[in-house]
């Protein structure tokens, strides 16, 4: 098959940049747990998290020097807690699930973001350098009160 | 020409087409408008429940019918009058996804479906919902079987040809449909019919989205490829050029169907369920798809190129003021192309596996497939149904619907724009898509997004004008133009193209490749979510 001359330098070069972007990403991705997507394996069964630790205790907990954990129960429509405050600088492992229905995990203006399916556990690690008033919300359509569906995250 | 008995089965698909995209728009227009808060709905009807027709209507309906009325036109105007059998598959094609759509309708004007197009399980809609898109799906594959049989009979009349490039895209469109639905069918025969009759209790949440997008994407280029279709092939006569290369066409065509196919997890980058190598993998097939889409800019830049230098274009760039700007066969098309620069930008930002995390979920995402099919596809499809209306029906396009036709893509174009830019800005703060207010009672962070969604509005109602005009040039090309013959432009490989390899033709082969890459992608997730799954959903109904 005649490729045009142009038409190979076009694409050879656009092949690179690929796979240079690509290698970046997955460089990234793997190298530093922080900045991989969301994964989480652990199952659940959703008729009883409200007795399956850690979902039995909402809330933070502190777990080290500067580092907490945050455990979410997600329900249509609110959170479990819906108010919560960390310090400032603290390193904080959201750990959430839904008693339901599919959710949306996303703390606006941030990288906090994920999925929480029935069924299923996500978490994810993230730090709070700067003080402020944060929105929690739902942003997967759950149902008609889908938009009241939010919390207050403060960090002083 | 294009034989009556085979227009009118075009123009049947055509009608409904239009009637969707005009209800669909009226919805689009009223959601903008809630959101602002220029409006409340009245309590008879709810935000979600509009939003699940405008989804179905507009991404279903509208784009599959139309797509079926030009490909039937196309096979037709290529490889002669359609066979009886074929005919007739179409028409039961025609009236089974038509029952479809009208029982989808009724079940959520009945408010007993308000899932969204994407019916995420556990929300359970009336098993009649579910029943209702398996008969639309049903359909397409008579009007596939259609089109392939058809195009068969054409090759066994004349073998050892190379089929008509329009012809062949249409079936690689179709084998690429065909594949893709597999994922759907499955999840909607095996787990959401049984499930809501309650012929079972539970469902496998993250097995049913899985298979969802298992189609989802290739859904998207399903939409694409008619696009494609002209680009590449009516485009060039209508600039009274040659096609660059027809076999690199073919390749582009074929290569689309290996690599939008076993790429859904990029849809689910931030599930749990599936652990992150098997997301990076589809990640990495999902970019593959950039090598035919720079193929596909290069001959269509060349063709335009080659055709300007033709009319005396001179210079580096003298040739594209050459081009006929005025026609609007050419005009929507092009403006159509240019979109889908940034659009497909937007679209490497979205399946950059981390990056995914910043607008996941937002109404940037709806920014970004309005800038693809909203406008990209919308006005391509604009740009056919021009001439191809006419045509079917024995009319001519005048230069004054020529002339609204152009304002008609400059009044979407610019409705688009600022749509969807207020979309992708108000999504990178964080605003969440498919909700209905999002003052979030008057949070500061919330408050930032009131102005974009003004600007929503704004977009919108350019739209809803914008359509509001096509359908009235619709219901003149089709019955009140006048009378005569408006040309259906097919143009040909250039001269010094070379023959075009066999291989490009044996679908075993490709069929064959796509398997193998689906395989690869799929099957140790897939059997991870049924060994290892999770405990099942009983079903909810939260509307
Ligand atoms: C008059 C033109 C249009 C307007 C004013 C409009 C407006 C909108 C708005 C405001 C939303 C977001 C709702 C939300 O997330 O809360 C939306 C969603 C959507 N639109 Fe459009 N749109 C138009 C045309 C189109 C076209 C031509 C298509 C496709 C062919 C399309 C497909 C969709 C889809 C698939 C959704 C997502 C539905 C969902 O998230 O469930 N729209 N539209
Ligand atoms: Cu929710
Ligand atoms: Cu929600």
């Amino acid at each position: 098959m005649h490729i045009h001359k142009f038409e190979k330098i076009w694409l050879i070069l656009g092949t690179v940049t690929l796979v240079a972007f690509l290698s970046t990403i997955g460089i990234q991705a793997f190298t530093s747990p922080d900045h991989a997507p969301p994964s989480d394996l652990t199952t659940i069964e959703p008729e009883e998290v409200e007795t399956t630790a850690p979902f039995d205790e909402p809330g933070l907990k502190k777990v080290g020097e500067n580092e907490y954990e945050l455990v979410m129960i997600l329900q249509s429509f609110g959170f479990t807690p819906g108010e919560v405050e960390i310090p400032q600088g603290a390193k904080v492992k959201f750990i959430v699930t839904s008693i339901d229905v599919v959710h949306g995990f996303e703390v606006a203006g941030t990288n906090i973001n994920m999925m929480v399916t029935p069924g299923h556990i996500n978490s994810m690690t993230y730090t709070f350098d700067e003080k402020g008033s944060f929105l929690i919300l739902c942003n997967e359509y759950c149902g008609i009160g889908h938009h009241y569906m939010s919390a207050e995250l403060e960090v002083k | 020409m294009v034989h009556q008995l085979d227009s009118r089965l075009s123009m049947a698909h055509f009608y409904v087409a239009f009637a969707a995209i005009f209800v669909g728009g009226l919805f689009g227009l009223l959601q903008a408008l809630v959101r602002s808060e220029m409006i409340t709905l009245p309590p008879s009807m709810n935000y979600y429940q509009i939003l699940t027709a405008h989804g179905i209507l507009m991404a279903i309906v509208f784009t599959t019918f139309f797509i079926f009325g030009f490909m039937y036109a196309s096979v037709a105007r290529t490889t002669g009058s359609l066979s009886n059998m074929a005919r007739k598959s179409g028409w039961i094609g025609f009236i089974i996804m038509t029952v479809g759509v009208i029982l989808t309708v009724v079940m959520i004007l009945a408010n007993e479906a308000t899932v969204l197009y994407t019916f995420y399980a556990p929300l359970q809609a009336n098993p009649l919902f579910y029943i209702a898109l398996a008969l639309i799906i049903i359909g397409t594959y008579f009007a596939s079987f259609a089109i392939i049989k058809q195009y068969a009979d054409w090759r066994k009349a004349n073998p050892g040809q190379r089929s008509p490039l329009i012809a062949f895209m249409a079936v690689a469109t179709l084998v690429l449909w065909l594949i893709a639905t597999i994922g759907v069918v499955i999840a909607v025969v095996f787990q959401f019919i049984p499930w809501s009759l309650g012929w079972v209790d539970e469902i496998n949440v993250v097995l049913s989205r899985t298979l969802f997008w298992y189609f989802g994407h290739p859904l998207v280029y399903f939409w694409l490829l008619p696009a494609y279709m002209a680009w590449y092939v009516i485009v060039p006569k209508v600039i009274k050029g040659k096609i660059f290369s027809d076999s690199l066409a073919r390749l582009a065509f074929l290569l689309f169907i290996l690599f939008s196919i076993p790429v859904g997890f990029h849809h689910q980058l931030l599930e749990s369920g599936i652990s992150h190598g098997w997301k990076f993998l589809q990640v990495v097939l999902t970019f593959a798809v950039i090598v035919p889409s720079l193929m596909t800019a290069f001959a269509l830049f060349a063709t335009f190129e080659i055709s300007g230098r033709a009319r005396g274009g001179r210079g580096l760039f003298g040739w594209f003021k050459k081009l006929p700007w005025r026609d609007v066969r050419f005009f929507a098309p092009f403006a159509g192309m240019v979109i889908f620069i940034p659009a497909g930008a937007g679209g490497i930002i979205n399946a950059s596996n981390q990056m995914n995390q910043v607008i996941h979920n937002t109404i940037w995402v709806t920014g970004h497939f309005h800038l693809t099919v909203g406008a990209t596809v919308a006005i391509t499809f604009f740009g056919i149904s021009y001439w191809l209306i006419p045509h079917l029906k024995g009319r001519v396009m005048t230069e004054r619907v020529n002339d609204l036709g152009i304002y008609q893509t400059v009044i979407w174009v610019f409705g688009m724009l600022i749509m969807s830019g207020a979309m992708h800005f108000s999504g990178l703060l964080g605003n969440p898509r498919r909700t209905q207010v999002t003052s979030y009672n008057g949070h500061e962070v919330a408050s930032q997004w009131g102005a974009y969604e003004v600007g929503m509005a704004v977009g919108g109602s350019f739209l809803f004008i914008s359509l509001i005009l096509y359908i009235i040039l619709m219901i003149n090309l089709s019955f009140f133009a006048p009378k005569g013959n408006e040309e259906f432009p097919i143009a040909e490989a250039s001269e010094n193209a070379q023959e075009t390899p066999k291989i490009l033709e044996n679908w075993k082969v490709w069929i064959g490749i796509a398997f193998a890459l689906i395989l690869f992608a799929y099957t140790i997730p897939i059997m991870d979510m049924i060994q290892h799954s999770p405990p099942g959903s009983k079903g909810f109904k939260f509307w």
